[in-house]
């Protein structure tokens, strides 16, 4: 039996000392009536070479084609250090840090991480993750709503241009607690927000407003403008931010002149593969004052009985385990393993380091969409300065495209037909500083033979 | 043992309220509920102004271990809150009574007050509480 | 044992150069959109970052370095077969928007996992999405309200949720707008059918349980308490924190429920993380079909799909950018393929002799149980209430001073029904000797606290740390590193 210990011997002399004849009595306080069946539809066991061939069969069926998607989820080197690191028992196989005597090396790492989080977001304090990006934009939002004393409408404003994802999300997650949602329109020429577009808002009770930076498309927001209108307006700023960016763009804490209020994000571009879709991990930082209204895991440093400086799980009492219905969330798990792998990512990199990925993102995705519009029948949808990502339109349907280009090892970017029928046919398309010259070079060539062969729409 | 000051009223969640000369009503948390929370933390108190009615909760108490709900007593106006405890919110365990206090209410109705418990009532429900 | 904060260990212009993409043009960005400082981030040699983060991991307790018996937790052992294999560089270098066509490896890996999650709770149907057990019962308590609003029964928006239940429980029926009614245990801690009976009515949405309860109790009139429910028209709602306990002994399905959360980090083995990932999926009776969060993974012959808002139009909607945490689903997979039909029903019954055996021990070594002549489950608890009386020796302290025996302690403190309470769950991959060893340990410190309990309070003594002022944390916040 995988994984389970015990000899025929242990078997007998535990029964003994319990004061049982065989296992089954263990379960005699179960109804019979209650008990279940043979679990006919598992199979039977497999040793851990058979299951090890079985997933290698599985892999070699989905291969490793190129990689030219972003849309929230962004292809990096990880440097071999970080998951060499994280995957060592005693990061990989410990619990909550519950204990803090016995875990002062997660605490510390998570101390680190928040450090690193406030500086690059330029904000005041952080908390130790939440599970994803979108799931952060959501709890953000409830923040918000707790912060934003002055405000009573719970009405908060979404870009069109934000993530259509986390849009669903927010959705799913803060509409049960009354909170409404309204769309700021983008414009059709920049692919971005304008401050123009919240002229109507001017005098209303609006409790907070998100802006992402880059927002879905890849273009650059006004950030200040948006900024500034939302404070003078009463409201409070949500900035959704991607951290490779930070590197070289201005941070959400210096935006307009008293900077946002609430930064949240998706960490997987920090040292966590694509892994097919996660585990990931959100972040959010803020202002001290509002570290109260802050959701999730907080770690801060104290000392230990000696005056010797340790870290610990703080400001528990907001959180589910103690206050219960009144909690800032239900959240319980953070996403411990994956800010393990983000903080020695960082530490490699550092500063310097980091900007060189993003300069190096925004340098390959410019040369991704010189080579991909010089196809005849490929445009360029937005004029406004981009980081990594930009949005090409063609001349037919981007599905089958798409699919053919998949049949030649390439998974060219992001069809928008589903959330943004208004563009007509548009990719959104991606390349990091994965993505060789020859590489991009591959993929002009391929949309090039894939655009040539079928009639255009 | 809690020390339960004979001339105060209480409510069943803790809260102590004392009648002062000109009308307000103090308000604070007992000291069996100090020894409950453990050293605290953080206070907030309610902003002077602000409509209560009784059984609102006016106050946050945050220790180590738990955060509580204080609750006004009475239906009134938020006079004052006791800003010292922003910087020293160990003045509750410290003085539950006296320098601890959490905020004072004028109330629009004297019966709510005298409905309140007093302290042998009061000490009655600790005694069956801890039983 | 200290280990500096990495920012004390930088010098400026140190770096891991070999990380550094090739240089090339600096890219050109508008002015004011330009960051003017750089964050403060570490300056560190890779060597540096390598020592500093292997040390840091040194500091840690882990279930590959000590016996982890926290209750509620399932820390059991984690194969090391479920994170190589769940790690093949085409998984983890798949891009979760890609187009189906390229997944279908993965995608049949996460409809068998659906289909197995489905046979072993009973439930007719499972979505893997949520992204922890948090997120899974947030999901479970919108289908309920879903459920409810479908059928135009908008009054329907109490929860009720039993005095022990874990703090989740009530924070989640919140965060779904609902309000939360409590009801009592019975001093045996079974469920008070009469308070229940006096509770359920037209409001009630429905009520959270966990079967064997937080107590580590086999609620053996469950099938009364679903009848008391359904028949007041309310949804029975299961916390999968337990199915250790049960796992192929009795279904959540066949008890009558309607909508599981179940833990894949507890149950099913997926790595703890030192908090997280976790994942939550859920699994609904017929009736909840319509509402389950999106997307799952569908068959059409031997072609894999994500059915989404087209094929469930009620969903409660998505609760993640992409479908969950596709890594930590993989990982239940391998596990689940590795223990097998066969291995599935062992777990519980291994994990039912080793906590029975071990609280057998414990009795008889003079320790106090909370529910005695009670079988236990997966877990029990003990209460400190005597030494704490006696000498003044309470959980924390017990707790503490496990640490310095080398061993991390059990749950402290919860559920909070039982005073000075130690919730224990050893699991099925623990051998004998290794209980046994728990037990001296607990005897000797019972000991210790009868000659001399000021050892105790004053415990741990051999940790990289002494205890820590929780207080001071919590006044004097320090929250992220300042440069001097």
């Amino acid at each position: 039996m995988p994984f389970i210990p015990h000899t025929a011997d242990d078997i007998r002399e535990m029964l003994a000392t319990i004061g049982v004849p065989d296992v089954e009595a263990l379960f005699d306080e179960i109804p019979q009536a209650l008990r279940s069946d043979a679990l006919a539809s598992i199979p039977p066991a497999l040793t851990e070479m058979e299951v090890g061939r079985l997933m290698s069969e599985r892999a070699a069926r989905d291969g490793r084609p190129l990689n030219f998607i972003g849309a929230g989820a962004y292809e990096h080197h990880v440097p071999a250090a970080v998951w060499a690191i994280v995957t060592r028992g005693e990061f990989y196989s410990a619990y909550t840090p519950y204990q803090a005597e016995a875990s002062q090396g997660t605490l510390q790492l998570l101390y680190e991480f928040q450090s690193m989080m406030t500086s690059l977001t330029g904000m005041q304090v952080s908390n130790a993750s939440l599970y994803d990006g979108a799931s952060a934009v959501a709890e953000a939002c409830l923040m918000a709503v707790r912060a934003n004393r002055r405000s009573k409408s719970a009405r908060i404003l979404l870009p069109a241009a934000l993530n259509p994802t986390y849009r669903e999300v927010l959705a799913a997650i803060a509409g049960n607690q009354d909170l409404r949602f309204e769309t700021l329109p983008y414009d059709a020429r920049g692919g971005c927000t304008t401050a123009a577009s919240l002229e109507k808002y001017r005098g209303e009770d609006i409790t907070a407003m998100v802006i992402q930076q880059p927002n879905f498309f890849g273009t650059l927001e006004e950030v200040d403008a948006l900024t500034d209108f939302a404070h003078t307006a009463g409201m409070l700023v949500i900035a959704v931010v991607n951290p490779t960016s930070l590197a070289l763009l201005k941070p959400p804490g210096e935006w307009g002149v008293k900077g946002v209020d609430i930064v949240c994000g998706e960490g997987q571009p920090l040292g966590i593969p694509l892994s097919s879709g996660g585990p990931y991990f959100g972040f959010m930082t803020t202002r001290m004052e509002h570290v109260r209204q802050m959701p999730g895991r907080i770690v801060g440093r104290t000392v230990d009985l000696d005056g010797k400086p340790g870290y610990t799980l703080t400001l528990q009492a907001r959180e589910q385990h103690i206050r219960r219905s009144k909690a800032t969330s239900n959240i319980c798990t953070n996403q411990g393993l994956l800010v393990t792998a983000g903080t020695i990512y960082m530490a490699l990199l550092g500063a310097q380091g980091l900007a060189s990925v993003a300069a190096s993102c925004m340098e390959r995705s410019a040369q991704l969409v010189d080579a991909l519009t010089r196809i005849p029948g490929v445009r360029l949808a937005f004029d406004r300065p981009r980081f990594h990502e930009a949005v090409l339109l063609l001349d037919r349907p981007v599905a089958p495209v798409l699919e053919a280009l998949a049949a030649r090892g390439i998974v060219g970017g992001y069809d928008l037909a589903t959330h943004y029928p208004a563009l007509g046919p548009a990719l959104l398309t991606c390349a990091t500083e994965t993505r060789a010259p020859a590489e991009i070079d591959a993929y002009a060539r391929a949309l090039g033979e894939v655009l040539k062969s079928a009639a255009a729409a | 043992m809690s020390k339960v000051p004979a001339e105060l009223r209480f409510l069943k969640s803790h809260e102590w309220a004392r009648l002062e000369a000109d009308g307000t009503v103090t308000v604070g948390i007992s000291d069996h509920a100090q020894q409950a929370l453990g050293d605290l933390v953080f206070v907030e108190v309610p902003e002077p102004g602000r409509r209560v009615v009784a059984g609102e909760a006016c106050a946050v108490v945050e220790s180590v271990k738990a955060a509580s709900d204080v609750y006004s007593p009475v239906n009134g106006e938020i006079v004052a809150g006791n800003a010292a405890l922003g910087g020293q919110p160990e003045l509750i365990n410290q003085e539950p009574y006296g320098s601890g206090w959490i905020m004072r209410v004028r109330p629009e109705d004297k019966s709510q007050f005298a409905a309140m418990l007093d302290a042998k009532a009061y000490e009655a429900a600790l005694a069956a509480e801890t039983h | 044992m200290t280990e500096k904060l990495i920012f004390e260990q930088s010098a400026p212009g140190r770096s891991a150069t070999a990380q550094y993409p090739q240089a090339g043009a600096p890219p050109s960005l508008p002015d004011a959109l330009r960051r003017r400082t750089p964050p403060v981030l570490p300056e560190v040699s890779e060597l540096q970052a390598v020592r500093h983060y292997t040390r840091l991991s040194q500091l840690n307790f882990s279930i590959d370095t000590h016996f982890y018996p926290l209750g509620s937790c399932t820390m059991k052992y984690n194969p090391r077969a479920c994170n190589q294999y769940a790690m093949l560089p085409e998984f983890l270098g798949r891009h979760p928007l890609a187009p189906e066509s390229t997944g279908q490896g993965v995608m049949q890996c996460l409809w068998e996992l659906q289909e197995m999650l489905k046979d072993v709770t009973g439930m007719r149907g499972v979505s893997l999405t949520p992204m922890a057990g948090a997120q899974g019962e947030f999901a479970g308590v919108a289908m309920i309200r879903a459920y409810h609003r479908a059928r135009k029964d908008e009054a329907r928006t109490e929860i009720i949720v039993p005095d022990a239940a874990h703090g989740t429980n009530p924070a989640t029926a919140t965060m779904c707008g609902c309000t939360v009614r409590e009801i009592a245990s019975l001093p045996n801690g079974d469920i008070d059918l009469d308070a229940l009976r006096a509770a359920v009515g037209p409001r009630t949405a429905g009520i959270m349980l966990t079967n064997p309860s937080t107590l580590g109790i086999f609620e053996r009139r469950i099938r009364e308490v679903a009848d008391v429910v359904h028949k007041a028209g309310g949804l029975l709602y299961y916390d999968g924190a337990n199915l250790n306990a049960i796992l192929g002994k009795v279904r959540p399905g066949d008890m009558g429920f309607d909508v599981i959360h179940m833990n894949l980090h507890k149950t099913f083995s997926t790595p703890h993380g030192g908090g997280g990932p976790g994942s939550g999926a859920v699994g609904v009776s017929e009736r909840l079909l319509p509402y389950m969060p999106i997307p799952i993974v569908g068959r059409d012959g031997d072609r894999f799909r994500w059915l989404d808002e087209r094929d469930l139009p009620q969903s409660i909607g998505r609760l993640s950018a992409f479908m969950g945490n596709t890594g930590v689903l993989l990982r239940a997979y391998i596990y689940m393929r590795m223990l097998g039909r066969e291995g599935m029903h062992r777990v519980s019954e291994f994990a039912a002799l080793n906590a029975n055996y071990l609280m057998t021990r414990l009795a008889a070594a003079g320790f106090e149980l909370a529910y005695p002549g009670r079988r236990a489950g997966h877990e029990f608890i003990l209460t400190l209430r005597g030494e704490a009386r006696e000498h003044g020796s309470n959980a924390m302290d017990f707790a503490k001073r496990l640490l310095d025996y080398g061993y991390h302690a059990p749950t402290t403190y919860f559920p909070l029904l039982v005073p000075e309470c130690l919730l224990i769950e050893p699991t099925e991959t623990e051998a004998r000797s290794e209980l046994d060893g728990f037990v001296d340990a607990m005897t000797a410190i019972r000991q210790e606290a009868q000659t001399d309990p000021e050892k105790l309070k004053g415990a741990p003594y051999t940790l990289p740390v002494r205890r820590l002022d929780d207080v001071r944390a919590a006044k004097q916040l320090d929250l992220a590193w300042k440069a001097a």
